[in-house]
């Protein structure tokens, strides 16, 4: 598996990170670098295998589905870089 | 003295502030002296003097009045990865520049109950992904120890490096830490000290930043196996706020601290012996076992065959994990909102922020845990990986079931190395670095890597011991053998 520059571009996108396209072959190659890396696990037989789920076998607790906290609008709001009137505020989503 | 003070163990400070021998503002004052004199390490990167002589002055109050508890009183860094109430936890990054949390993570409220006193915030490689500390977006941390005469700045480790660099320069009594492939014992190694990570589970990971959330573990790091198992019992227990964190009761874990491992079955695996493994960790390795044979223990070979794939699967699962969780860096809720140019909407928000906001190292992560996730390569990678770790897991299973109580490691393939000596090599180079511990994070398994000798140029390194879930107690029963066996006294010669 080789990855080129427009799947760089792609998982750029999908990840949501602006990379400038001079810097886009750079980034291909280390793709390559790890996932050529990665290639090895083509060799372990892993059939009737199961996915590993959970490291420790534990059974996830469960409680009442109800509100046991909460109020915090202030705190919540506190570290955002822009908010107003109670709410973050972000650039217009919606043509 | 006072700089002697910043030397003790948490034990012998535990004592002396029982007998009322020295006070908890003492401690304090002496290390925060000493944080001041060290900015050239670059540990401490956020410091909190005053909360610390607040802490400092009720934690001797509680002293006055009787307190047990065996952290009172103990001044300590904390990885920046920690979110502390009021206090910048930017866990390296730039991207959370600004950041004070409103909340405090459940493993330091637990300390902090306990009477513990935070100094302030230690240096880590951005979002904990790395082994060097030089992804921080702080700068370098700088490890205490150089070669012989040599000035040349060697790594403390990473991604604690902060931690590693403060304890063995003895700016304070001990650390957090985390430790997701290596984090904790890999530094712990490079710098002489004593560290730590947990079962999977056994401390919460509320309130810790998170990377890779199934191998992620918060442990001590420790100027001995006797403070780390004092400060492992003030970290760990059930948290309703962490589903993961386990409801099992946390034992005394000094009270297993006897010395006595006669009869105890230490396996040395086969496949950590690795091709061109220098001479001197293979003799390190050899009088390991050689010391816990003399104290009692008896010496097995045995075979983990799945090792070599171990750093493959984790650089599948731990960026995939990595690629979701940092999803919430978008600009919107907390720290980094890029300026935005004319027109610009919310994707240019989130693609510029999260580009201006993330080092290199970090978004060469999240990307690969993109691609690894994406549709058509979903099976192929990330679900083999998954699969092979349940096999990497079976084979300690089934070294445990055949009697093994304990395994024995190098901690890291070499001493510490220069900052910037791997500058140019590709990033694998670096994942290297974390080759024998990054099986026990892959299956769930309590390790701590304890200083045992010196290389060639005085240089600590460190062996690891691998314990079974749950039984951190006998795992620090060994533990401590060896620290007594090997004797490592030794201390950097001061610089900074």
């Amino acid at each position: 598996m080789s990855i080129d520059t427009e799947t760089a571009r792609r998982v750029a996108k999908l990840a949501r990170i602006k990379v400038e396209e001079d810097a886009l072959p750079a980034l291909a190659g280390e793709f390559n670098a790890i996932l050529g890396f990665i290639e090895q696990l083509n060799e372990v037989d892993v059939d009737g295998v199961e996915p590993m789920t959970s490291v420790t076998p534990m059974r996830l607790k469960r409680r009442v589905d109800e509100v046991t906290d909460g109020g915090y609008q202030e705190k919540v709001l506190a570290n955002a870089p822009d908010a107003r009137e109670g709410f973050f505020a972000v650039p217009k989503v919606v043509e | 003295m006072m700089s002697e003070l910043t030397k003790l163990t948490i034990a012998e400070a535990r004592d002396r502030l029982r007998a009322g021998d020295v006070t908890a503002t003492e401690l304090t004052e002496a290390c925060l002296a000493e944080i001041e004199k060290a900015d050239a390490l670059g540990a401490f990167v956020h410091k909190t003097p005053e909360l610390a002589l607040q802490q400092a002055a009720a934690a001797d109050a509680r002293i006055q009045g009787g307190a047990e508890n065996p952290m009172c009183g103990i001044p300590l860094g904390i990885k920046d990865l920690f979110c502390t109430q009021g206090v910048p936890s930017q866990a390296a990054s730039n991207i959370l520049e600004g950041f004070k949390p409103e909340y405090e993570s459940t493993v330091t409220t637990q300390l902090w109950q306990a009477g513990a006193i935070m100094l302030g915030k230690l240096n880590m490689d951005e979002f904990a992904m790395g082994s060097s500390n030089e992804t921080s977006c702080y700068g370098n941390a700088v490890n205490p120890w150089r070669r012989g005469n040599e000035e040349t700045a060697l790594t403390p480790g990473g991604s604690s490096g902060g931690s590693a660099s403060a304890v063995a320069a003895d700016l304070c009594l001990a650390a957090t830490g985390t430790d997701t492939g290596g984090s904790i014992r890999q530094p712990a190694a490079f710098t002489g000290i004593t560290g730590l990570k947990p079962t999977y589970g056994r401390c919460s990971r509320w309130g810790i930043v998170a990377f890779a959330s199934s191998l992620d573990q918060a442990g001590p790091m420790t100027k001995s196996v006797r403070d780390a198992a004092i400060m492992l019992r003030a970290m760990a227990g059930h948290d309703p706020k962490d589903s993961t964190s386990a409801d099992i009761p946390v034992p005394d874990f000094e009270a297993a601290i006897t010395g006595d491992i006669r009869g105890k079955t230490i396996g040395i695996p086969k496949e950590y012996r690795m091709e061109g493994m220098p001479a001197e960790i293979e003799k390190l390795w050899a009088d390991g076992a050689d010391m816990l044979r003399d104290a009692g223990a008896k010496i097995v070979d045995i075979s983990l065959p799945h090792t070599k794939y171990a750093l493959p699967t984790y650089y599948v699962i731990a960026p995939a994990e990595a690629s979701s969780n940092l999803a919430r860096y978008d600009g919107v809720r907390f720290g980094h909102r890029a300026k935005l140019a004319q027109g610009d909407g919310i994707t240019e928000m989130y693609e510029k922020t999260r580009a201006e906001g993330f080092g290199a190292e970090v978004q060469r992560r999240v990307m690969v845990g993109t691609y690894v996730l994406s549709a058509g390569f979903y099976d192929a990678y990330y679900n083999r990986a998954r699969k092979v770790r349940a096999l990497i897991k079976r084979d300690f299973d089934e070294a445990f079931a055949g009697g093994v109580d304990a395994i024995l490691t190098p901690a890291t393939p070499s001493a510490a190395f220069g900052l910037g000596e791997m500058a140019d090599a590709d990033p694998v180079q670096m994942y290297l670095n974390d080759v024998f511990t990054v099986t026990v994070n892959l299956a769930g398994l309590p390790g701590i890597s304890v200083p045992t000798g010196v290389d060639s140029s005085g240089l600590p390194l460190g062996l690891q011991l691998i314990g079974q879930p749950w039984e951190e107690g006998a795992l620090l029963n060994v533990a401590q053998t060896l620290e007594d066996a090997a004797g490592f006294v030794a201390k950097p010669a001061r610089w900074w």
